[in-house]
């Protein structure tokens, strides 16, 4: 019996031991506890993996206490590993622990080294709350858990107020999509009378076809959230102000994929539901070209990144949409892999380059950084799908399902393969080839950077043979029809991820002028991009001002100062008013008081004798 | 017994209405005198004139009716002047100490 | 007398010892209101301990006639929706006390003493049975809290008070009249035999009668809530209110409205109740989004806290009409959160005026650099009141939200709002007060939390984490309750109809053999 809340317990103690005790701890201890707690929880995680015995049928589940009861609710503190868990708890605490030790290197010489720790192994403790979950409420609180670590992380350096409105936009775009799968939420909850996964999931098919189009739906609204995807990614490449190892953890390899996680894990919801799985496959599709076009103008190398970690995510929701779940998984395994890499090279590179990020101003590096550069390499071999990279398979898998569903998504897929292939490689060769263009001396990071790197390069590499995700999967999902001509559809795939670094290699090693004609050439277009389309400026312009200015001129004014304060003044105006008018007949002369009394009697004597006529 | 109620009986000659029309002329006196006099003094006999104009027709229907309970409240009324006067006469005389007037145009300080 | 006459006694008895002290003592005052308010404390745990779940009704009853005619009892007694309630009451009136002792020099013997006497009102309206009882304790809590917010309050603080008072009043005094109108009616002011009465049938309500009555109770609730469009006086009321009167205002008061909802409303006037569900809801969801919306462009502290408390308190109306077991719950369980994690909000906005003597968010900036601790006991507890999960808020808004989605998902969908809402203006005000440079003015006055300070905040916060983690250990009696409450509140129309109409001018006394029978039924299985 393995004992399942130690994996997100070892963690939560060591954010509890460095967030209260860190800041008189020296850092020997802060980097044992914070990484040590996450080494233990991998530990753990691999003697499941290694001993658990046959998951698919006897998937474990642990309940420990009933968190919320009320009348037939039940919702209890469960943790439930099945292979879908187990693989993303390998991915979460495996890449967690090459993260952190990286960390200790780049966070080195930061104010609030022991700050950063805490908040990364809260979030770890939330990520494996999300993972680890085994009904919809506790998903949900891993989910909004690694949104808050996500705003302190982002919002990290917050004497930085661009870095604190990242952290603040994250949060609330993220509550958009919460918004979604709440609602999601409630609605299993009256119709299942469950959040549970396996009561759920056993009852779904009974359902509805609208019932489940509608849950489904607004699932997939939480995720896009969650994952960035049209239109919710906004939050995505503004996070790029955290540090770097921020980056590759949660916005590239864990927290990003949680809808995805999320999604595959509804599979039988969303099987259920062929519009909501057809509105998954475009919004993926339409947030990977889309997201990609973006990503070949960016100069911030991280930016470069951010839009390629938004675009691969469209490739996974693609293989959710299309079917081919175990592929959409396989993706988020390779591309955690992969997207980790670039992003903690990227830090190498920044950290080399004495914290700059525009990639102007690098060039050249590999003469001073050969084991970044190496490693990179594989990272963009592996992205752009070169086969026998990691990257190759989990996106072969997904555009051979796509053409399964629908050949035209194919082509737009291939598309953006070679888009991706371009401007990684771009990336690549304006930051590696060429002169030195930045300030200062650029070095080679630390070994304590350099070691996770490498293993992040093996995996690059052989990670789509050492998880066969497909095949660990095997059973959970509808299998995926066969498509013919598979072999064909391999090599155009191929073709186009080549294509893309050839040309990239011509435009910025060959021919260095080339770029800067085609964007004046385009001149519009090419700023439109350049400025991610505008898409903030649209948001600002139709959500976020009249929220604000309709808020604070006619509700705060008009309606709360005005109308209603007004008429609640206004009856107390009117009230002293006619005491003043009262107030008259109140003299304070007791003789005055008498003389009323006396008018009063006479007054009712005569109505008395008036009375009297009448009755008479 | 019954002869002397009887005896009683036959002093009622004057009508009841009789002693209704003095007790409201005494009553109105009373009621001038106090919306129109100055003088505190003259004021608060008035009001004495007052509380004797009700007594006086107490006293008038509980012969009518036979019945005690208007003697009992004449009573009442009689001690509660009688306080009231003890009372009262010693505010007209603390206020005449301090003020050296018994206007009562005059004494209005407690208003406003 | 028994442990509950002495938890609502000794408020009173502190009160009256702190009045006949010497000015001059000011800190035996403080040290005994404090000792008092802590030993009413330590005394209502006994009340959690001695309570035994699985009893519907009332338990530490003590009923005594209290005047003979009309005969007004003093009928107290708590059951599972009122024994929380009472415990956040004894439970945050220390801290309220604590957290003035260096805030207050003016005058503290009154202060001190004002905050026993709101003490003991509000354990008093929470433990009544007898509705005129009930009266009596509401209206005295109104007196204390009138002169905390005129006499120590800020600038505006005597329109302020004034328009709290006459807000409060109006409410109430319709309140009165249905409560003497049922008198009238049933013969009695307790609320168990009123309760026995209207479910029989033998009040022999009309239809029109019930929709008045339970409108004016409703009216003096709402207002108290408050509910838009009643809410006008609160923000006034808090931004003057001096931080020990916010706390208690915001934590407590409020709750006497939503109480008094649970309590009378429901049960009392089922049908009316169910009929007129719609639009109070239509009014909490207003409420929520616009409280959530203005409170998003307030320049001021204080004020942003007070507008997200009508958005809150929207919240628990919404779970009392959506006429479910989990939305109920949901929205008794959000009263006890809203009391711990807005009072801690009021309270630390109150710690960042004693430094830097300003409301204004724009004076704050930075503060994160020099007061960490500050800073993030504060982001708990903005996390707390943006219903972060594992906190206590998202358990209390989530099953409210569920109970009104049982019952309406179109609701659900427009209160849903609410929570992004509240994470927009509490982050946006986060950021700004503890975000981004320190400003000189911040750089010297703004120190961390001193260990007074931390006293007041950590049980706070311990209870939002214990209440956001294991609800368990206060739900059971809430839904037992909740659960007899929901039964009442069935609509029995064809039981009023079957029970023998009298005509107009019948003298109430007919009515009541069988009244006082019924209800000594009705009280036998109470016990």
């Amino acid at each position: 019996m393995q004992n399942l809340w130690l994996i997100p317990a070892l963690p939560f103690l060591g954010f509890l031991i460095n967030g209260i005790l860190g800041k008189k701890l020296p850092k020997m201890v802060i980097n044992a506890v914070a990484v040590g707690s996450v080494v233990l929880s991998f530990l753990l995680v691999l003697n499941i993996w290694s001993s658990g015995g046959d998951l698919a049928a006897n998937p474990i589940h642990q309940h420990y206490f009933t968190w919320i009861q009320s009348g037939e609710i039940n919702i209890g503190w469960d943790y439930a590993v099945d292979k879908l868990t187990l693989i993303m708890l390998m991915v979460v605490t495996g890449i967690g622990s090459l993260i952190h030790v990286y960390a200790t290197g780049y966070m080195a010489h930061e104010e609030g080294y022991y700050r950063f720790f805490a908040y990364l192994n809260l979030f770890m403790f939330f990520m494996l709350n999300l993972v680890l979950g085994g009904n919809y409420l506790l998903l949900f609180v891993g989910w909004e858990g690694v949104g808050l670590c996500s705003y302190l992380l982002i919002g990290f350096y917050f004497v930085k107020k661009s870095a604190s409105t990242a952290g603040n936009k994250a949060f609330i775009v993220n509550r958009i999509g919460d918004f979604g799968f709440s609602l999601a939420m409630f609605l299993i909850v009256v119709n299942f009378g469950t959040l549970d996964f396996t009561k759920v999931f056993a009852a779904a098919p009974g359902k509805s076809t609208e019932t489940l189009t509608a849950i489904a739906l607004l699932l997939l609204l939480g995720a896009t959230g969650k994952s960035a995807q049209i239109p919710l990614y906004v939050w995505l490449p503004d996070a790029m102000e955290g540090p770097t190892p921020v980056s590759a953890l949660i916005h590239a390899a864990t927290m990003v994929t949680a809808g995805v996680y999320m999604c595959t894990r509804s599979a039988v919801i969303f099987t259920h539901a062929p519009i909501a799985m057809d509105t998954v496959a475009i919004v993926g599709l339409a947030t990977a070209v889309f997201a990609a076009t973006i990503g070949l103008t960016q100069y911030d190398i991280k930016k470069v990144f951010a839009y390629s970690t938004v675009s691969q995510l469209g490739y996974m929701f693609l293989g959710v949409g299309v079917g081919a779940f175990s592929a959409g998984v396989w993706h988020l395994v390779t591309h955690a892999f992969f997207k980790a890499l670039l992003f903690l090279g990227a830090g190498s590179v920044i950290h080399a380059c004495h914290h700059e990020q525009d990639m102007r101003h690098m060039g050249g590096l590999r003469k001073y950084t050969p084991v970044t550069m190496a490693v990179l390499a594989c990272a963009s071999l592996a992205i752009a799908g070169v086969p026998g990279t990691s990257g190759f398979f989990s996106k072969d898998a997904i555009l051979t399902a796509a053409y399964g569903h629908a050949p035209w998504m194919f082509w737009v897929g291939v598309v953006t393969a070679g888009m991706t292939a371009f401007y990684v490689w771009r990336a690549f060769w304006m930051t590696f080839w060429g002169e030195y263009r930045g300030h200062g001396h650029p070095h080679e990071s630390p070994w304590s950077m350099l070691a996770p790197l490498v293993v992040l390069a093996f995996l690059s590499i052989a990670g789509g043979f050492l998880f066969n995700v497909p095949k660990i999967l095997e059973g959970m999902f509808p299998a995926a029809e066969e498509v013919p001509g598979e072999s064909m559809l391999m090599g155009i795939s191929i073709a186009a991820g080549l294509a893309g670094i050839a040309i990239s290699y011509y435009m910025y090693v060959v021919n260095p002028k080339l770029p800067q004609r085609i964007s004046d050439g385009l001149g519009g277009i090419y700023r439109l991009v350049y400025d991610k389309y505008r898409i903030d400026e649209l948001y600002d312009a139709t959500v976020v001002n009249p929220v604000i200015t309709g808020s604070r001129s006619l509700l705060w004014k008009v309606m709360d100062q005005g109308v209603i304060d007004g008429a609640v003044n206004g009856v107390g105006s009117e009230a002293q008013l006619a005491g003043g008018w009262l107030k008259m007949l109140q003299s304070g002369n007791i003789r005055s008081y008498a003389t009323w009394v006396v008018l009063g009697a006479v007054c009712l004597l005569i109505l008395i004798g008036v009375a009297e006529g009448v009755t008479r | 017994m019954a002869e002397a109620m009887q005896s009683i009986n036959l002093q009622a000659g004057v009508p009841i209405s009789w002693y209704l029309v003095l007790s409201a002329v005494l009553f109105s006196l009373g009621v001038a005198g106090f919306l129109f006099r100055k003088s505190i003094i003259t004021v608060f006999m008035c009001i004495e004139l007052m509380l004797n104009a009700v007594n006086l027709s107490f006293v008038a229907f509980a012969n009518q009716h036979k019945q005690v309970s208007g003697h009992i409240f004449t009573f009442f009324v009689m001690v509660v002047a009688a306080a009231e006067a003890a009372v009262g006469l010693a505010i007209i005389l603390t206020v005449f100490k301090n003020r050296e007037t018994l206007n009562i145009d005059e004494i209005n300080s407690l208003k406003n | 007398m028994n442990l509950l006459d002495l938890v609502i006694a000794l408020p009173a008895l502190g009160f009256v010892l702190a009045l006949l002290m010497p000015r001059t003592q000011e800190n035996a005052i403080k040290m005994l209101a404090l000792g008092v308010s802590l030993a009413t404390f330590v005394l209502s745990l006994g009340l959690v301990n001695g309570f035994q779940s699985g009893q519907t009704g009332q338990q530490f009853v003590t009923d005594n006639i209290w005047i003979a005619s009309p005969e007004i009892h003093w009928h107290v007694g708590i059951d599972g929706l009122s024994l929380w309630l009472v415990i956040l009451s004894t439970f945050l009136t220390p801290i309220a006390i604590l957290l003035s002792w260096k805030a207050i020099h003016d005058r503290a013997k009154e202060f001190f003493a004002f905050v026993l006497l709101l003490e003991f009102g509000l354990v008093g309206v929470f433990a009544a049975w007898d509705l005129f009882l009930f009266y009596v304790f509401w209206e005295v809590v109104l007196v204390p809290m009138y002169f905390l917010i005129g006499i120590w309050g800020h600038d505006r603080r005597i329109y302020a008070a004034v328009k709290f008072f006459l807000y409060t009043m109006a409410g109430s005094v319709l309140m009165l009249a249905g409560i003497i109108f049922i008198y009238l009616r049933v013969g009695t002011f307790d609320y168990v035999q009123i309760l026995a009465a209207i479910s029989s049938g033998h009040a022999m309500l009309t239809h029109t009668e019930e929709t008045l009555l339970f409108l004016a109770f409703f009216l003096a609730f709402a207002i108290k809530v408050p509910l838009f469009p009643l809410h006008t006086w609160l923000p006034d009321a808090h931004v003057e209110a001096p931080t020990a009167g916010s706390v208690m205002l915001a934590s407590v008061m409020l709750k006497m409205g939503t109480y008094g909802l649970v309590r009378f409303c429901l049960p009392m006037f089922p049908t009316a109740a169910r009929e007129n569900a719609s639009w109070i809801v239509a009014l909490a969801i207003i409420g929520i989004v616009y409280g959530g919306l203005v409170a998003l462009v307030q320049p001021n502290m204080k004020k942003l806290v007070a507008y997200s408390s009508v958005s809150h308190l929207g919240f628990v109306v919404l779970g009392i009409f959506s006429f479910t077991q989990i939305g109920l719950d949901g929205a008794v369980y959000q009263m006890l959160n809203h009391g711990i994690s807005t009072g801690a909000l009021f309270l630390l906005v109150g710690f960042l005026y004693e430094r830097r003597h300003s409301l204004a968010i724009a004076d704050f900036g930075g503060v994160a650099t020099v007061a960490p601790w500050l800073s993030i006991m504060f982001l708990v507890t903005t996390l707390a009141s943006i219903g972060l999960p594992t906190l206590n808020n998202f358990v209390g808004e989530f099953m409210v939200l569920q109970g009104s989605a049982q019952a309406n998902f179109s609701w659900t969908v427009f209160a849903s709002l609410g929570v992004i809402i509240s994470a927009c203006y509490m982050l946006w005000m986060y950021q700004r007060v503890f975000f981004g440079e320190t400003n000189e003015e911040v750089k010297h006055h703004v120190p961390d939390l001193s260990l007074r300070e931390w006293a007041c905040v950590i049980p706070l916060v311990v209870m939002m984490v214990w209440m956001g983690m294991y609800s368990q250990s206060f739900l059971p009696v809430v839904s037992e309750a909740n659960a007899k409450i929901l039964d009442q509140s069935k609509m029995n129309v064809p039981l009023r109809v079957a029970a023998p109409r009298m005509t107009e001018h019948a003298p109430p006394d007919l009515s009541r053999p069988p009244v006082t029978a019924a209800a000594a039924g009705g009280r036998a299985d109470a016990r």
